[in-house]
């Protein structure tokens, strides 16, 4: 694997690729990530959409976008992508268009397609060895259709469809480690809040080929109930509080790009977000609270904290 | 030209090829199989240069079958029932791409109960997707048909998708005698594709499928979908001409069998209507004028074509292998809203749904369809929508339900 470029803030582009005034919410940590990621993959692109927030990016006869862009379904993005991959390789193939022409084809979805229902098309994709990014914005929950439960929202959470009572009672689904088993050419997660870090992942998916998954953090201020304002912030504190692991799966390891050391307690990162207020009032719900940290240090206990490889 | 004894579904893979398809999606399911195994077959070998992928569903398949016609290769696929409704999202989405292919689909019934049998409920499900369809009756057809499908839907007065459908069993296993084009003459027939600007490369960024916001502007994309269908009709017309001229072999948008000076017309799709072609003869012996009008062409539908043709009949006995449950047949509808208001439309059109499932339509049933037909135009009081059904398949019906019955109650007698 080549050196990355990326060594320190300073190195990350300067000139910005993604086109302002798109319909997303005021700090969408999902908007702020695909900003970064664009900035790196650049506009010899084609970005293949899962309906989702993102899918009001591109409305006639608007775009952000430099490059390319096709809507599909909430289901079956991959299969999109590997349309597109395939058609672009029979015109190389056979001379119809050049290597230049060429696109990194992108799936572009929410953790609702990728983890639930566009989980078959991934799965077909993976097996077919496609060479594609899977690039997945994760707001944990049904964002667009207004945060109803996913299959990644986290246990504790209040949704739309667990708006009173404990939240969701299930957990949140190791998307990671479903592709992980699979063997991908590459895997990680990132978070817009982390840019160097996510810089340097993304370049380096980029000079491989095969299935490869970016899996992002996206806090969401709609749907976590937070000032839109704290979008760097929480992104900050889901890393600095373990919640969110920055890792990366490539040469057959999975290895932690960042510890965190000592970790901040999850409760900073909880407080900060309305749908989780009800952990903390009108009473404070220790058992709860404390079963998610315990889940934290469980997955931290098993990393080894000099080169960050998970047992 | 060479002369194959094959099936329809062989004619299917033959039209593919001869199309010379890049790119094919594929996904079993019976009675499809052969045509995918086929294809796999030849391009393993290297006999042609198309490439093959197995996708892991149908709405995966017409996803992808899409997004390749989308970024610019000629792509084919093929389904049947279950497949073709798994499906059923991509199949009005990619439509709305304009981005042509062509996708065979071979008839069979729906669940529930679940059976392999043909009926043409699955494909008229597909009836509002915006895919262009197109039925056939011979396995001459079916290699025919998807030939003029590609120049049909790529022409840039159309640029929608088609389906070409085969009855599943009674054609796609039925092996018949037929011509196959030589390469060239279906080369000059046509032509090389022509994204016409629909594609993905490298410093053309384009966005495609994009949201709309508002009734006004998605109608706009609706209603230019809708004309584009309409265009259809004329551009079959020419394809059709021009193929004739090319290979000798007319399929027009409605086949016509001595419906000209009928006094009674039989219409009806696909395979079956060889059997009604049977009966016409046999009727006209017995000194009834029937004839049979067999659309190739539903969508768009043939409207014109069907009210010249039917102008001044007694009466038209229209059978649908397909059920609108709570309706009727989906045909029969269809034709009526194309008839209503016609000046010297026929007196009686009636309505008999049969050959759901692969059930026969025996010669009797068309003679009582045909004296049920004329009796409605002397009284001009139409019968309501009959389900055909013999007295002997009842007694097997209720053989099968006493059996049902002692199994159930088998507990009771022990
Ligand atoms: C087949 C289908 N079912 C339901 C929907 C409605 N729908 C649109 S977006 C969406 C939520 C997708 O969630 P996710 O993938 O997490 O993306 P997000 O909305 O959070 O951006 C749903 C349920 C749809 N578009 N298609
Ligand atoms: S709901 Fe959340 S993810 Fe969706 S646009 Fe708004 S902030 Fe972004
Ligand atoms: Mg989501």
């Amino acid at each position: 694997m080549t050196d990355v470029h990326f060594q320190r803030m300073k190195d990350l582009p300067s000139t910005h690729l993604l086109g302002a005034g798109t319909a997303m919410c005021a700090g969408c940590g999902g908007l702020e990530m695909i900003k970064e990621v664009y900035d790196v993959l650049g506009e010899n692109t084609v970005f293949v959409n899962a309906a989702g927030c993102m899918t009001l990016l591109s409305v006639y006869p608007f775009t952000p976008f430099r490059g390319s862009w096709l809507y599909t379904a909430m289901a079956s993005s991959p299969a999109g992508a590997q349309g597109v991959r395939d058609a672009l390789d029979i015109l190389k193939a056979n001379g119809r268009m050049t290597e230049e022409e060429d696109l990194e084809v992108v799936v572009l979805s929410g953790d609702g397609s990728a983890s639930g229902m566009g989980l078959s098309a991934t799965s077909g994709a993976i097996d077919r060895g496609l060479d594609f990014i899977y690039l997945c914005y994760d707001n944990e929950g049904y964002g667009n259709t207004g945060q109803q439960t996913s299959p990644e929202s986290p246990h504790g959470a209040r949704t739309a469809t667990d708006a009173v009572g404990p939240g969701n009672i299930g957990y949140k689904k190791d998307l990671f480690s479903i592709w992980v088993a699979n063997k991908p050419a590459y895997a990680a997660t990132v978070v817009g809040a982390e840019p160097l870090d996510l810089a340097r992942k993304i370049e380096k998916a980029h000079e491989l080929e095969g299935p490869r998954l970016i899996l992002s953090l996206a806090p969401c201020p709609t749907g976590w109930g937070y000032d839109p304002a704290h979008t760097v912030e929480i992104g900050r504190l889901a890393v600095k509080t373990g919640v969110w692991p920055l890792k990366e799966y490539v040469d057959g390891k999975v290895v932690h790009t960042r510890h965190p050391g000592k970790r901040t307690p999850v409760e900073a990162y909880l407080e900060t977000q309305d749908r989780f207020r009800h952990l903390f009032e009108p009473v404070r719900n220790d058992k709860v609270i404390a079963e998610i940290q315990a889940r934290v240090d469980a997955y931290w206990a098993e990393v080894d904290v000099d080169d960050g490889t998970k047992a | 030209m060479t002369r194959a004894l094959i099936t329809g579904n062989a004619a299917a893979a033959w039209g593919g090829r001869l199309a010379r398809m890049d790119y094919v999606p594929a996904f079993p399911i019976t009675p499809q199989t052969e045509i995918i195994e086929t294809i796999a077959k030849w391009t393993e070998r290297g006999d042609i240069a198309t490439r093959m992928v197995m996708y892991e569903s149908e709405h995966s398949m017409i996803t992808g079958a899409g997004a390749a016609a989308a970024t610019g290769v000629r792509v084919f696929t093929a389904t049947s029932s279950q497949g073709l409704l798994y499906g059923m999202e991509m199949l009005y989405t990619v439509a709305g791409w304009r981005a042509p292919f062509v996708l065979v689909n071979v008839s069979r019934g729906l669940a529930s109960p679940i059976t392999l049998e043909p009926d043409h409920n699955d494909i008229m499900a597909a009836r509002d997707s915006g895919f262009l369809q197109i039925h056939c009756a011979t396995c001459q057809e079916v290699v025919d048909s998807v030939l003029m499908a590609y120049r049909l839907g790529e022409d840039h007065r159309v640029r929608l998708p088609v389906i070409v459908n085969l009855d599943g069993f009674y054609l796609s296993f039925t092996r018949e005698a037929v011509d196959l084009p030589s390469a060239d003459a279906a080369a000059e027939f046509l032509p090389a594709f022509d994204p016409q600007g629909t594609e993905f490369r490298a410093g053309k960024p384009v966005s495609q499928a994009v949201a709309v916001l508002g009734g006004g502007t998605y109608s706009y994309f609706r209603y230019e979908q809708h004309l584009a269908a309409q265009a259809a009709l004329p551009v079959y017309d020419e394809v059709a001409a021009e193929f004739n001229d090319r290979f000798g072999r007319l399929h027009p948008a409605i086949e016509s069998y001595r419906a000209e000076d009928a006094e009674m017309v039989f219409v009806m799709m696909g395979s079956f209507a060889t059997k009604a072609k049977d009966a016409v003869d046999r009727l006209r012996e017995a000194g009834i004028a029937a004839g049979l009008l067999r659309p190739r062409l539903f969508r768009p539908f043939p409207r014109d074509a069907f009210r010249s043709a039917l102008v001044g009949k007694k009466g038209v006995a229209v059978i649908d292998q397909n059920l609108s449950m709570g309706m009727g047949g989906v045909l029969h509808s269809e034709l009526a809203s194309a008839l209503y208001g016609a000046p010297d439309a026929p007196r009686a059109l009636t309505s008999f749904v049969g050959g759901l499932g692969g059930r026969d339509i025996a010669p009797a049933e068309f003679y009582e369809m045909a004296h049920a037909t004329l009796r409605a135009a002397e009284t001009g009081e139409t019968p309501p929508p009959r389900l055909m059904y013999t007295h002997s398949e009842l007694r097997e019906m209720r053989k099968l339900q006493a059996a049902a019955h002692v199994e159930r109650h088998e507990q009771d007698i022990a």
